[in-house]
């Protein structure tokens, strides 16, 4: 892992194999009928390693569960997800929580802090499950980054929302993981602390590599993406680099108007 | 993942606390039944180590009808002493009289809350063995010469040279007491009194001329307490055994220990009643607390934990639990137990003073069973848990899903209900069944009966909810309609809730049920029997009346006919049987029925009569004219022809299977038992008559006048303060699940925060929404009660159908059902009392905020 992160922001995207692959991803909430929603309707997409990739779409539009289906929580009813080479969709919930372990970490929009614990036993918290021990050089490098060297000892409630996305955000670096899944990380704070926060994981990935995921509505998020994916009625109907939030905004509302 | 679990455990240590007190309360019973029980065990085993303290070997009369030495059994002729010391292996003997004595205050009342033990004294022959230490004065010399206990002495202020009553085979003579004494260094014999005599005066005393009831042996220097005792055995009569003196104190604390056993049981039994509901309390709080837990319990999953590791983590926080509150549980136990040993103490039954036993058995079986079923408890939570998807993290308002089982659900609890009553039916009455098999049977099947209707339950919510709240809905205002629907919005976990209190409940409608049924049936005999004027019975600790009371009340002027009736025990036909010796006149004071024979019977038995009761009959084929063999305890047998058969009422009667004329009884057993005796006096039953015969067996404390009224009155007074006994002890399962509705009301204010802040914010008042909590806590309450009453009344009605040859008929005290519902109403409201305060003083904004 740590050799994946030299550099890898000046390889040309195609050059890596992907970690995250979707092929024919369709999805329906509901029996068969009128009851029937189909959330995906068939999403292929490749997840370039060392890149942050927003998937960005109106309510509704199937970014959110194409997210929790790329990161394993659920499951498709037709096509292929696989993460790090590996293919989920006959996974048993044992081998799906290893995977879990060793390859993916979260960061949610209302945070998900476990409130009896304190931001160090948060963020140590996933290397505890895996019954690993911790690199303590990592951990200090990693709190120093999210800026929270002085309030490891606080539970949660102690902190305010961006302190506590940055603990969330520790917590889910902490393992090192092959990709990082953001679910609206800026959707429960206030702009100025959001920035904060995007700059932060732009930085993640900047410097550590961390391939990234981000479901966002916010243009303002999108735009430290090196790949914005715009999604509407379940498919992927457009793919944009990096852009900045006039296009994005712009982008969306073509595809929010089809 | 421990420290996840632990220190989630310590965030909710309200939670904790509370659930704790569902399993404290069953340990502490669990600990102080077995503390209690040991203090006693002991207490008494030091008694009688200190009979023998100088013995090698004991002979002690024996009782023919079994290998133990009971009270009933014939002494044995005095020359065993003779010979006993003439062996050369003995280095000196002392014979003994041991039996029962009351002492009589100045007041004419018996002193002392136990048994008068009466004991013979032969100094300076017996000075060395003799139990007794001399404190004050001196032995006591001659017929008019008594020694008392120390602290019958000090109790009531006597000193040597006062006088006492006391109370023997005869009337209540008065004695001067010689001296005051010790038993060993036992400071008292739980409440129990000494009085000791000379041994000519005990002899004579005691009707035993010649006779001794004991002999202690020390052995000669070098000699061997086992071939001793082979030495002496051929020396002995039939009525005489040998034993070593520490087999002899085993022996003798034998059935002591064993009376000790029924009650650490009894108790023990209550105990686990309360371990059970605590069981439920636990397992639904736990319910509640995971369900509230989806969204941690799903981001665990999601940070990469197993389904073992969520699954462990319930069950961790469970053990911690049950283990520190099996801790707590306890010590309360020993709290418990010394304070019940300080209360005995105060009412004059204090044990000797052994000091309080706390074993290592009591400390592990208490932290084990406490910690095991919290454990138990957690598991189906637990198993739940492990199915919150990780999706759930993400997902808004996540619910748990439900149990794999849940689809199941109405079918297998209904199948669980079916099993435990086909269970219960079996055991009940099924016929020819071993009583282990139908104890078992019974047992499981309650068990079941109450797991299964908890299944079912969630779906008898709603309807109960329904009638039972109709009252809150119509008169408590929005308040109580909300309390209503709030109390059918989780219908499982108010059925889970509920059911603990249901199992209290069930319990105490049974036991009440059960009585009323032993009630009715008992007055309906007493009222075809006794159609005697008066009866005479036992006074308080006294076990009989004595011959000498029967015949002052015989020469009482206006007693037309007396007849007492003697008690014994016998074997015949290879089982032990009651033995009753009866007078010729029985037949004018008992208005017995006869399946064969006549009420001539009584007055015609003779010397080689008897008869015997109906089921005994049945039971081995008797007839008139069929031999009998009965076998006393003194060792006779006597060869008996049946002359009638007497028809038992079902409520009982005063007879055991056999009875004998009083004279063949006195012939053949050493003590002239009088258990009852009936008279009737000219003019009947009169204000003046009872006053006359009253102030004539005055001075016999032993018996006591009663009418036929007053006869069945006092017996159901003793049986009322039985049962009040077990509705105190059930109480403590009704307490447990006191607590499992606090918790549950408490969780459910913590979990409706942002809807109690609504609620308050468009205009509902502090007292409201105490009123909706409250109201949803009696719900609850009561439709535990009606599905306790409803399960005691049937488990009721199965028992008195199996015992309906007894005479037990079903019949339901409405007005202790009524007190029942009361009762539970008392106790949701108390449930409600801290939760509701909670909920009111919610800070509207911040719960309109709370996430």
């Amino acid at each position: 892992m740590e050799t994946t992160l030299v550099d890898e922001e000046a390889q040309p995207r195609d050059s890596a194999a992907p970690v995250v692959t979707a092929a024919g991803v369709t999805r329906r909430y509901g029996v068969e009928g009128d009851t029937c929603v189909k959330a995906l309707r068939g999403v292929s997409l490749d997840v370039a390693p060392g890149k942050l990739t927003a998937v960005m779409g109106p309510s509704g539009s199937g970014k959110s569960t194409l997210m929790h289906i790329l990161a394993g929580l659920d499951r498709p009813n037709e096509g292929e997800v696989s993460i790090a080479g590996t293919g989920i969709g006959r996974l048993s919930d044992t081998e799906l929580t290893k995977l879990r372990r060793e390859h993916i970490g979260f960061v949610f929009q209302f945070f998900n802090l476990l409130p009896m614990l304190t931001a160090e036993e948060n963020i140590l918290l996933p290397l505890e499950l895996a019954g690993s021990n911790p690199d303590r050089d990592w951990v200090s490098e990693l709190t120093g980054k999210v800026g929270l060297a002085d309030r490891l000892g606080h539970r949660p409630a102690e902190l305010s929302g961006g302190q506590q996305q940055r603990v969330a955000i520790a917590r889910a670096l902490v393992s090192r993981p092959t990709v990082m899944f953001a679910d609206e990380p800026t959707g429960n704070l206030d702009s100025t602390t959001g920035g904060e926060i995007l700059a932060l994981l732009r930085d993640s990935v900047t410097s550590f590599g961390q391939t990234t995921v981000m479901v966002t509505h916010d243009a303002h998020a999108a735009e430290i993406a090196d790949r914005v994916l715009f999604l509407a009625d379940g498919l992927i109907v457009k793919d944009r680099g990096r852009s900045n939030a006039h296009e994005i905004l712009e982008t969306l509302e073509e595809v929010s108007g089809r | 993942m421990m420290r996840v679990a632990l220190k989630g455990m310590l965030g909710r240590k309200l939670r904790a606390t509370l659930t704790g007190f569902a399993i404290v309360l069953g340990v502490a019973m669990v600990s102080g039944s077995f503390i209690l029980t040991d203090t006693i065990d002991k207490s008494l085993g030091t008694i009688f180590d200190e009979s023998y303290a100088a013995s090698d070997v004991v002979v002690s009369s024996r009782d023919a009808l079994s290998e133990d030495a009971e009270s009933g059994s014939a002494p044995f002729p005095d020359s065993v002493l003779a010979d006993v010391a003439a062996l050369p292996e003995v280095e000196a003997a002392s014979g003994s009289i041991e039996d029962e004595a009351t002492l009589i205050d100045a007041k004419g009342e018996a002193i002392g809350a136990g048994m008068g033990l009466a004991m013979s004294v032969d100094p300076p022959a017996d000075e060395q063995f003799n139990p007794l230490r001399l404190v004050e004065g001196a032995w006591p010399e001659g017929s008019g010469e008594i020694a008392v206990d120390k602290a019958t002495a000090d109790e009531q202020g006597l000193a040597v040279g006062d006088s006492i009553g006391a109370a023997t085979d005869g009337p209540v003579e008065t004695y001067s007491i010689a001296g005051i004494v010790r038993y060993g260094s036992v400071e008292s014999l739980g409440g129990a009194t000494i009085a000791a005599f000379d041994l000519a005066t005990a002899q004579q005393l005691f009707d035993k001329q010649d006779q001794l009831d004991l002999v202690r042996v020390a052995a000669a220097e070098g000699v061997n307490s086992e071939q001793l005792a082979v030495e002496i055995r051929p020396l002995l009569p039939e009525t005489a055994q040998v034993r070593t003196a520490e087999a002899q104190a085993d022996t003798d604390s034998e059935d002591t220990q064993a009376g000790v056993n029924v009650f650490r049981y009894f108790l023990l039994g209550f105990g686990g009643i309360a371990l059970f509901v605590g069981s439920f309390v636990i397992a639904n709080t736990l319910s509640i607390t995971v369900a509230q837990r989806v969204r941690e319990l799903a981001t665990l999953r999601t940070l990469g934990a197993s389904r073992r590791q969520v699954l462990w983590s319930v069950v961790l926080e469970a053990f911690v639990v049950g283990a520190i509150a099996s801790v707590v549980g306890l010590f309360v136990g020993l709290g418990i137990a010394v304070a019940l040993n300080a209360l005995l103490e105060a009412t004059g039954i204090d044990l000797p003073q052994t000091g309080i036993v706390f074993s290592t058995r009591t400390i592990v079986v208490s932290l084990l069973v406490g910690t095991l079923i919290a454990l138990l408890a957690s598991l189906r939570p637990a198993l739940r848990a492990t199915r919150v998807p990780p999706i759930a993290a993400v997902r808004e308002g996540a619910v748990l899903p439900p149990s794999r089982l849940a689809r199941y659900g109405l079918v297998t609890s209904l199948a669980l209900v079916a099993v435990s009553v086909a269970l219960l039916a079996y055991g009940v009455l099924a016929d020819g069944v071993g009583t282990r098999t139908r104890l078992l049977a019974i047992g499981v099947g309650v068990l079941l009966l109450f797991i299964g209707v908890t299944l079912v339950a969630p779906r008898l919510v709603r309807p109960l909810a329904a009638g039972l709240g109709a009252p809150a809905a119509r008169f408590g205002g929005s308040a109580g309609r909300l309390a209503r629907d709030n109390s059918t919005r989780n219908p499982a976990r108010t059925a889970s809730t509920a059911a603990a209190l249901m199992i209290g409940i069930a319990l105490v409608t049974f036991v009440s049920l059960l009585a009323q049924g032993l009630k009715s049936s008992f007055s309906d005999a007493v009222d075809e029997l006794f159609v005697a004027d008066y009866s005479l019975t036992a006074e308080g600790d006294f076990g009989s009346v004595s011959d000498a009371t029967v015949a002052a009340a015989r020469e009482t002027p206006g007693v037309t006919a007396v007849s007492a009736i003697r008690t014994g025990e016998g074997r015949a036909f290879g089982s032990t049987v009651g033995v009753n010796g009866v007078d010729e006149n029985l037949s004018a004071i008992i208005d017995m029925s006869w399946a064969e024979g006549s009420a001539d019977v009584p007055a015609q038995l003779g010397r080689e009569g008897a008869f015997v009761k109906d089921d005994y009959a049945d039971e081995h084929g008797l007839r008139v004219g069929s031999p009998i063999e009965l076998k006393t305890p003194t060792g006779d047998v006597l060869d008996l022809t049946v002359h009638g058969i007497f028809a038992e009422p079902k409520g009982g009667s005063p007879f055991g299977e056999v009875a004998i004329s009083t004279a063949t009884f006195d012939g053949a057993y050493a003590e002239k038992e009088n258990e009852w005796a009936f008279l009737n006096m000219e003019g009947g039953v009169t204000d003046e008559n009872t006053a006359t015969l009253s102030e004539a067996v005055a001075p016999f404390p032993d018996a006591r006048v009663e009418t036929r009224e007053e006869f069945k009155s006092s017996r159901i007074g003793e049986l009322s303060t039985f049962v009040n006994l077990l509705y105190a002890l059930l109480g403590l399962s009704v307490l447990v699940s006191l607590f499992g509705i606090v918790n549950t009301l408490v969780l459910s204010v913590f979990e409706r925060t942002r809807e109690l802040g609504m609620l308050r914010a468009i205009g509902m008042t502090r007292r409201q929404v105490r009123r909706m909590i409250r109201q949803e806590s009696v719900i609850t309450a009561l439709i535990g009660a009606t599905l306790g009453i409803v399960i005691g009344v049937f488990l009721a009605f199965l028992v008195t159908q199996a015992l309906s040859d007894e005479g037990i008929v079903f019949a339901i005290p409405v007005g202790s059902l009524v007190v029942f519902v009361l009762v539970a109403i008392a106790a949701g409201m108390l449930a409600a009392i801290f939760p509701a305060r909670r909920a009111s003083k919610l800070n509207v904004l911040e719960a309109l905020q709370y996430e």
